[in-house]
């Protein structure tokens, strides 16, 4: 008995140490990309914000804290700041609202809503860089927005070139590009809500605005956090519409974070500057997701 | 819910429906004016001219920059369908030493956007010769930041599955690797669905990296490609470059409306893990 016990016990531990290895094997792939293409150029890019860096010039010294003091004393940064946030803000809180709007819209008992699903969800799918530059086409001057403006009389402005408008128009074109996976998430927490919970709501008299205020609101609240800060960190990411629509212009008010760090590193070749320009990017997505624990812990009604 | 309410309501949906629907409609048929009435405010062109559609190709040698696009798109899908699901399926289904802390070290690459480390990685790429090639198009979404996202889609999938399937299979005296590739990745159709979708529209979207690692216009992928449709004089052949948008969404948009149930559910479930 105890032999074959024994037996078992190293067969169990052999296939216990096979299945290691098999993991280990599994694993080598990502773990070598994780470590090449995330941890190594993270770590060298701290390296890199204190140098100065000219590639044309072809000059590398360590310069300490040289870059973060032109950081803090850059006449550009405040802008630059000043627009991404602009940036995010209007973005999250304009493709929220209607993410939520359109979902509602969605959940209510009508035929057809699945074609108009797929219309809403349909510019997730189509390239970025079509979509962007469908949106330059009809933003110009003369272009068929100011077009169908004209025809009502109204005379539009060059949306695209002028200081006061720039910014927004490069937020509706990218609201209306990706709402429609918000919205698809909205719908699925909309349809978590059960259902009961509204038929005692009616019977006690309430009115549809205060049922969604007091039911629906905190119901979806987790979802509400979750996609304001997959919407928020990806609208730091935002650049080909930036390059396409604005270049940054008029001035530096559509002048983001990243499309800052390009110009510097890839423009004007100045590399260390670029990756303290990318130390700050990191810091601000780092703070964000810090922010988006803290905040899960207090703030949403009810965790999955 | 009454007649008229309803009419409301498809009315409201219509009217929201325009912004979505009017600038793809607009693109592709503004593709077929001529130049010189590219600003007509018509809904169809007044006479229809394939010769946009004709200039694309001789403009830029378009065929390729397609082929470009196309052949990264699928090398990157295939790649990080392997490498996400095999690291997916051990984090999830196998206990080995350094589990949790190895998998935290993956994880915090969720943390960092691609925009953050492309400087340091240009110039990784420049030292070893691969700048103005395509590698860093393939390996950087292959096996870094997007990558890192599949990967944890497919271990959240994997750790779904029931425990006795694996056993039975066991005591049938399958090794692990036999019970990855016969009993837990045919399960996992849905999720690899997702994490192809995503992973494909991501590569075919990808503007940041091309403009900084190619220079050459056969090397171009088509996001780059678009925008470089000018005449002699650096103006904007708009019709010329709305035919090459519209080739470029057309294809997706149509298979876009044939699985429109797995594209929206697979990007939902992805963006909703990002």
């Amino acid at each position: 008995m105890s032999g074959g016990s024994a037996l078992i016990r190293r067969r169990y531990w052999t296939t216990r140490r096979r299945d290691q290895l098999t993991a280990y094997v599994f694993i080598t792939p990502a773990l070598f990309g994780s470590l090449v293409f995330v941890f190594l150029p993270l770590v060298l890019v701290v390296w890199y914000s204190l140098h100065e860096w000219n590639v044309l010039a072809d000059t590398f010294n360590f310069v300490g804290a040289e870059n973060y003091r032109k950081l803090a004393d850059d006449p550009n940064v405040p802008a630059v700041l000043r627009a991404t946030a602009f940036f995010s803000i209007g973005l999250v809180v304009l493709n929220l609202a209607l993410a939520l709007l359109l979902a509602v819209l969605l959940n209510q008992k009508l035929r057809g809503t699945t074609v108009f699903r797929v219309l809403f969800f349909s510019p997730v799918v189509v390239s970025l860089l079509a979509w962007t530059i469908v949106w330059g086409f009809l933003l110009q001057d003369n272009g068929g927005i100011n077009g169908l403006l004209d025809t009502i009389g109204i005379d539009g402005p060059n949306w695209l070139r002028s200081g006061g408008t720039a910014m927004a128009s490069v937020v509706v074109v990218q609201v209306f590009k990706n709402v429609g996976l918000n919205m698809v998430l909205f719908l699925a927490a909309l349809q978590g809500v059960p259902q009961d919970l509204y038929e005692a709501a009616r019977t006690d008299g309430a009115s549809p605005w205060t049922i969604f205020r007091r039911i629906t609101l905190p119901l979806i609240s987790p979802t509400i956090l979750l996609t304001s800060i997959i919407t928020v960190v990806g609208s730091l990411q935002v650049f080909a519409q930036i390059s396409v629509l604005t270049q940054g212009g008029p001035g530096t008010s559509t002048t983001v974070l990243v499309y800052y760090l390009y110009q510097q590193a890839f423009q004007f070749h100045a590399f260390g500057y670029g990756a303290t320009l990318s130390v700050l990017l990191f810091l601000i997505v780092l703070a964000l997701t810090v922010l988006q624990w803290q905040m899960r812990k207090r703030w949403v009604f009810h965790e999955h | 819910m009454s007649t008229k309410a309803k009419l409301f309501l498809y009315g409201i949906l219509l009217v929201l429906c325009v912004p979505f629907v009017f600038p793809t409609w607009w693109m592709i048929t503004s593709s077929f004016k001529p130049n010189a009435d590219i600003f007509s405010p018509s809904l169809l062109p007044s006479s229809w001219s394939l010769e946009p559609w004709r200039q694309v190709f001789e403009l830029q040698p378009f065929a390729q920059q397609y082929w470009n696009s196309a052949y990264i798109a699928v090398v990157v899908t295939a790649g990080t369908l392997v490498v996400a699901s095999m690291a997916g399926y051990a984090f999830a289904r196998i206990r080995f030493r350094g589990q949790n802390a190895l998998f935290l070290l993956v994880l915090v690459g969720l943390l960092i956007p691609s925009e953050v480390t492309i400087v340091p990685l240009f110039r990784i790429f420049n030292s070893l010769g691969l700048v103005d090639t395509h590698w860093p198009l393939i390996l950087v979404p292959m096996l870094g930041p997007p990558s890192v996202l599949a990967t944890f889609i497919m271990r959240q999938f994997f750790i779904t599955l029931p425990g006795e399937l694996e056993e039975a299979a066991r005591m049938d005296g399958l090794g692990r690797p036999a019970i990855f590739r016969r009993i837990a990745l045919p399960l996992a159709r849905p999720a690899l669905g997702a994490v192809a979708i995503f992973t494909f529209l991501h590569s075919w979207n990808l503007y940041l990296e091309p403009v900084v690692y190619i220079s050459s216009q056969t090397k171009y992928t088509l996001p780059q490609a678009l925008t470089q449709f000018t005449d002699a004089y650096q103006g904007q052949l708009w019709n010329v470059q709305l035919s090459a948008a519209s080739m470029t969404a057309i294809p997706v948009l149509i298979v876009f409306v044939i699985a429109q149930r797995q594209f929206i559910e697979g990007l939902a479930h992805t963006g909703l893990k990002g």
